[in-house]
């Protein structure tokens, strides 16, 4: 099996979404409110883990800037759930080496005396293994 | 009535307020918060991938403990109440129960397998489905009235609607009609469940920016003098987007009608 | 002892391709009671059939089996040939070898195996079988439709025109459904009320039909032919007979604010109404819900300026039952709720409306008087966006909205832009959609001229979310050909609601014993050969009952479901099934079970003398069956206890037989 094939699986079993099931009406994008500072799009990552181009998508910063706000998810009319599909991609990055992408060392230039615990633990889970 | 409280990282450090007058005004209202023992942080976030069991212990920790109370399990924080509701729902699941279960058996005091039993409540959830939102507003002692508030759902109270079944995603009323108890007028508009931002605040607090002010211009716009939210991190974002709104939690706007906030001045 | 002819199909390759059909033939020659077994490429063709007749008299066969299609396809056939060679059609056995063998196996020595063991069953069978007859049943010649809308109407005028009289019942206090309601209908832009109300006036005045307006079927008895239906006429607290639909009283009446069901709620009525100007009946109808002289009795103005004297306040519902030979289910369509799809905002802006109220605002008759303006100000709209699929095409488990295309979207929607275009040229008008279907006769061109003449802007992608802020509606959604999300200050939103059958037709279906799809769709008896017809004998479907259609199409099933009825009503006695229930009395315990798991009331009990061994009498209760109402189905048999139920043609110890010869 090749690796992009292998990945593709990984992807899929985390995931849980079934890439099959979109009906490319493009509404996850029509409705993201980060859509602006991402290079791909949610119904690109389905469309492109589906045709097994991850390549671009391992290393676009689109993997950082989901909000797992969970609208496309609800909104979606075929229950694809592209935000989960986002999520998996970008576990399957950081799980490889020196994946991570927030060290403890980035927070303190990043925070103001404000900040929620939970933004900054929420990050972490979001940007590192 | 007695249920198991479990408060949050933020909510004993920077969200003091939201944790205080929850479980004062829970006081007033008749019921009782068990803070769990030994609670740890749920991490903030749930990690929907399937193989992503370490990250749930914590909350499977706290649902155990509330199983072995034989009590709810009440929430404030919506990151949370998410958190902790999603992974009771996924512990539904056999197979992934038998995981986390496994490793649940290296803790010292194991007893039995928790398999989502526990009933999860949001603080919400419980005023509404336990309490009754008509006897709130029968101990409000300062209605609000008057006020035009707007509520802020954000992500996380609603979504996924399948799992959080708190009301309806697209139009849900809940803290609408909360508002209503404590004799304020809630304000509806459309943003009110799109993101704030959230934790992109750390990552491009520009773009959470963004996100926030269009927000608070989309309550203000509809005529809001206040935003209401239950969650920390909107609240943040929401302030430090320079909303002209004041941000409030909303145990204090409960605190206030309740006389609790005065009582505690 | 039977002499059996055992005629093996090849279908062409169909049965032939994995079934060694020589082998099979030379198998089952080898059978007891089979005298001859031969086989043949198309059994079915009439060199096929030949085969058996000259077989029938060669070797004076009593019983056929023929191992080929599935009985639905040819067993008719096969009944038929048998019939002319001088054998009971019911001697005739299928052995299903294609479907049930050929189709699903892929080594020909397991389907040459299978189909053998097939052939020795329905040999076993044979062995067993009893010429069988059918009974006749009288014909009651009048139709009943159940719905007056353009499916409705169509089916009753034809049935009218070949001379049966008809009844048409429809619960709104006027026939003329959703059409009634539209504007103009694609793709010729001719307007809906210009066709509809000659149609309308053409029921009233036919004199073979009867409109029972605001009435509704409460029962339904009865079998193909010979119904027995039960119609509440509800009271309309308006005498039918006297009203002359002059409309004093509804200019009158002080309750002014009641929503207009007929423009959506977008204006409102009186507490008498009538639904609008081409009405038919033309009369008057008083809503209880609103009336104050029904509620509390303090009022009467409508019995005032009535000079025909027609209003009766203590009219009460009526109950009639009538017979008639079929019935025919034209129930139609709504749009789903929106409430579901908030993202659009439909319940926080009058300025989100669906298709159909964007029909009521173009249309002269609606409530701005054929013009285009915003519901929330009365201003005129600059710019329009169009979203197509609300919830259409969702996923199957989907709580909200449709799994199925709802077809009549794309079309409306193309007509919509194009009217607003041609009418306000200084519109903007956007259409979103994932497909454009239009594949109807001049479908696409119509769409093509909104696009290319009429210069609509047709975007692909989905709107995600519409947000009312001040006297705009911002649109965000996603243009998946530039690879953008795209922002649209749009003054008045459009949505193209899934549709949905009507509510009424699942407890309709339940009266009948129609059968539904999980979408309460009415299920036609076969989907491509069969398409107008219910499998409940004597129930034809016509018009969006059945499945989203537009205009033409509706038309198109409404006629052929009248032609299938005048087929029936044309006929003075029907043959029923032989293969029907049977009890044995001698054995029947009178235990009520088969009455009670008969889904068609075929089965009755009846107090009966039998001579006793020591010539006493004693009074039994025992099953008696409808023979003309049983359909066969058999599970009366297997509630049974005593073993008392029998059907004919399929005896348990036929069954017993087959299920032998299977496992030998």
């Amino acid at each position: 099996m090749t690796n992009t094939k292998r990945m593709k699986e990984d992807i899929l079993r985390m995931s849980g979404v079934n890439p099959r099931k979109c009906m490319k009406c493009g509404k996850c994008s029509g409705t993201c409110p980060n859509y602006d500072e991402m290079e791909y799009h949610p119904h690109q990552f389905v469309s492109m883990v589906e045709e097994g181009r991850l390549e671009p998508l391992l290393a676009s910063k689109s993997l950082y800037t989901c909000l797992s706000c969970m609208a496309c998810i609800e909104r979606c009319p075929r229950g694809v759930e592209p935000a989960k599909l986002i999520e998996a991609v970008r576990l399957l990055k950081e799980r490889q080496k020196d994946g991570n992408h927030l060290t403890a060392n980035d927070i303190p230039a990043r925070i103001d005396d404000d900040m929620p615990q939970q933004a900054i633990v929420t990050a972490f889970r979001k940007y590192t293994k | 009535m007695k249920v198991s409280y479990y408060p949050g990282c933020t909510l004993r450090n920077k969200a003091k307020d939201l944790d205080f007058y929850a479980r004062e005004c829970a006081k007033v209202l008749g019921f009782e918060l068990e803070e769990v023992e030994d609670w740890q942080c749920c991490g903030g976030a749930f990690t929907s991938s399937s193989d992503e069991i370490a990250t749930k212990l914590s909350s499977v920790r706290a649902l155990k403990a509330a199983k072995e109370a034989g009590q709810p399990l009440v929430t404030v924080c919506s990151a949370c109440h998410n958190v902790i509701k999603r992974t009771n729902a996924a512990m539904k699941d056999p197979a992934f129960a038998a995981k986390v279960n496994a490793y649940m058996k290296q803790d010292k005091d194991f007893t039995e397998d928790y398999n989502g039993e526990t009933e999860v409540c949001h603080y919400l959830e419980y005023l509404r489905d336990k309490v009754g939102f008509d006897e709130v507003a029968k101990k409000v002692v300062n209605p609000l009235t008057g006020r035009k508030i707007a509520a802020y759902y954000g992500c996380l109270l609603l979504r996924p609607g399948k799992v959080m079944a708190m009301d309806d995603p697209e139009n849900p009323v809940i803290l609408e009609d909360f508002i209503r108890a404590l004799g304020a007028e809630p304000v509806v508009y459309p943003a009110r469940n799109e993101c704030c931002g959230g934790y992109m605040a750390i990552e491009n607090a520009d773009a959470a920016k963004k996100r926030s002010l269009s927000v608070s211009e989309s309550a203000a716009n509809h005529g809001a003098a206040e935003l209401v939210t239950a969650c920390p991190l909107c609240r943040y974002n929401l302030v430090k987007s320079g909303s002209e709104l004041p941000v409030l939690y909303f145990t204090e706007l409960l605190a206030e009608a309740l006389g609790v906030k005065e009582a505690n001045a | 002892m039977q002499r059996i002819g055992v005629f093996v199909c090849h279908c062409g390759t169909n049965i032939a391709g994995t079934v060694n059909v020589e082998a099979v033939s030379d198998a089952l020659r080898k059978e007891p009671g089979v005298v001859f077994s031969t086989n043949y490429q198309y059994m079915c063709s009439q060199a096929g059939q030949d085969i058996i007749k000259n077989a029938i008299a060669e070797y004076k066969l009593t019983g056929i089996v023929v191992c080929s299609c599935s009985p639905r396809m040819h067993e008719a056939t096969f009944r038929k040939t048998a019939a002319s060679a001088g054998i009971n059609p019911y001697m005739v056995e299928i052995a299903n070898i294609r479907e049930q063998c050929s189709w699903v196996h892929k080594d020909t020595l397991t389907g040459t195996e299978k189909a053998i063991i097939l052939g020795r069953a329905a040999i076993a069978k044979v062995n067993l079988n009893a010429p069988l007859t059918p009974g006749q049943t009288p014909v009651t010649k009048r139709a009943l439709v159940i719905g007056g809308g353009i499916a409705g109407i169509q089916t009753a005028l034809d049935i009218a025109d070949a001379g049966f009289p008809v009844d048409i019942v429809e619960k709104k206090p006027t026939i003329g459904g959703k059409m009634a309601q539209l504007d103009k209908t694609f793709p010729t832009l001719d307007c809906a009320a210009c066709i509809l109300t000659p149609k309308m006036v053409d029921v009233a005045q036919n004199e073979k039909i009867r409109i029972f307006s605001y009435s509704e079927v409460t029962e339904v008895h009865g079998f193909v032919g010979n119904f027995d239906v039960t119609i509440k006429k509800k009271a309309r607290y308006v005498r039918e007979d006297i009203c002359t639909g002059c409309g004093a009283c509804t200019e009158k009446c002080p309750q002014k604010k009641i929503p207009n069901e007929f423009n959506l709620g977008m204006d409102t009525r009186r507490a008498i109404y009538i639904p609008f100007a081409q009405a038919v009946p033309k009369v008057a109808t008083i809503d209880p819900d609103h009336c104050n002289m029904l509620k509390n009795g303090k009022c009467g103005v409508c019995s005032k300026v009535c000079t025909a004297g027609a209003i009766d306040y203590n009219a009460k519902d009526e109950f009639l039952t009538e017979k008639y030979g079929a019935i025919v289910v034209a129930t139609g369509f709504n749009p789903i709720p929106m409430d579901k799809f908030d993202e659009f905002a439909y319940s926080q802006s009058k300025d989100v409306i669906t298709s159909l109220e964007f029909e009521r605002l173009m249309n002269a008759a609606g409530p701005t008087g054929g013009k285009l303006l915003r519901p929330s100000d009365g201003e005129h709209p600059h710019t329009l966006v169009f979203v197509q699929c609300v919830g259409s095409r969702c996923e199957a488990c989907a709580e909200k909205g449709k799994e199925y295309c709802s077809k009549i979207c794309c079309m409306y929607t193309a007509k919509h832009a194009m009217l607003t275009r041609d009418k306000y040229p200084d519109t903007e008008v956007y259409v979103f959609y994932i497909d454009v279907r239009t594949p109807g006769k001049n479908f696409d061109e119509f769409y093509r001229r909104a696009v290319e003449e009429y210069g609509v802007h047709y975007i692909k992608g989905m709107v995600g979310k519409v947000s009312p802020e001040g006297n705009k509606l911002k649109v965000q959604a996603s243009d998946l050909i530039e690879n953008r999300q795209i922002h649209i200050d749009a003054d008045l939103v459009v949505l193209a609601a899934a549709i949905e059958p009507d509510k009424s037709a699942r407890p309709l279906a339940t009266m009948l014993t129609a059968s539904m799809d999980t979408n309460d769709f009415f299920t036609e008896a076969h989907p491509k050969l069969r398409p107008v017809e219910s499998p409940t004998a004597g129930v034809f479907l016509s018009g969006a009952c059945q499945g989203p259609k537009d205009i033409p199409e509706t038309v198109a099933q409404a006629g052929a479901a009248a032609s299938k009825v005048i087929g029936l009503l044309c006929k003075d006695q029907l043959t029923g099934n032989p293969c029907v229930a049977h009890p044995d009395e001698m054995m029947c315990s009178g235990c009520s079970n088969c009455e009670k798991v008969c889904p068609y009331g075929a089965i009755t009990y009846v107090d009966k003398e039998f001579r006793m061994p020591d010539r006493t009498t004693k009074v039994r209760r025992v099953a008696q069956v409808n023979e003309a109402v049983c359909q066969g189905c058999g599970c009366c048999t297997v509630a049974c206890m005593s073993g008392a139920m029998d059907l004919k043609g399929f005896k348990n110890e036929q069954i017993f037989a087959e299920v032998d010869a299977i496992c030998r």
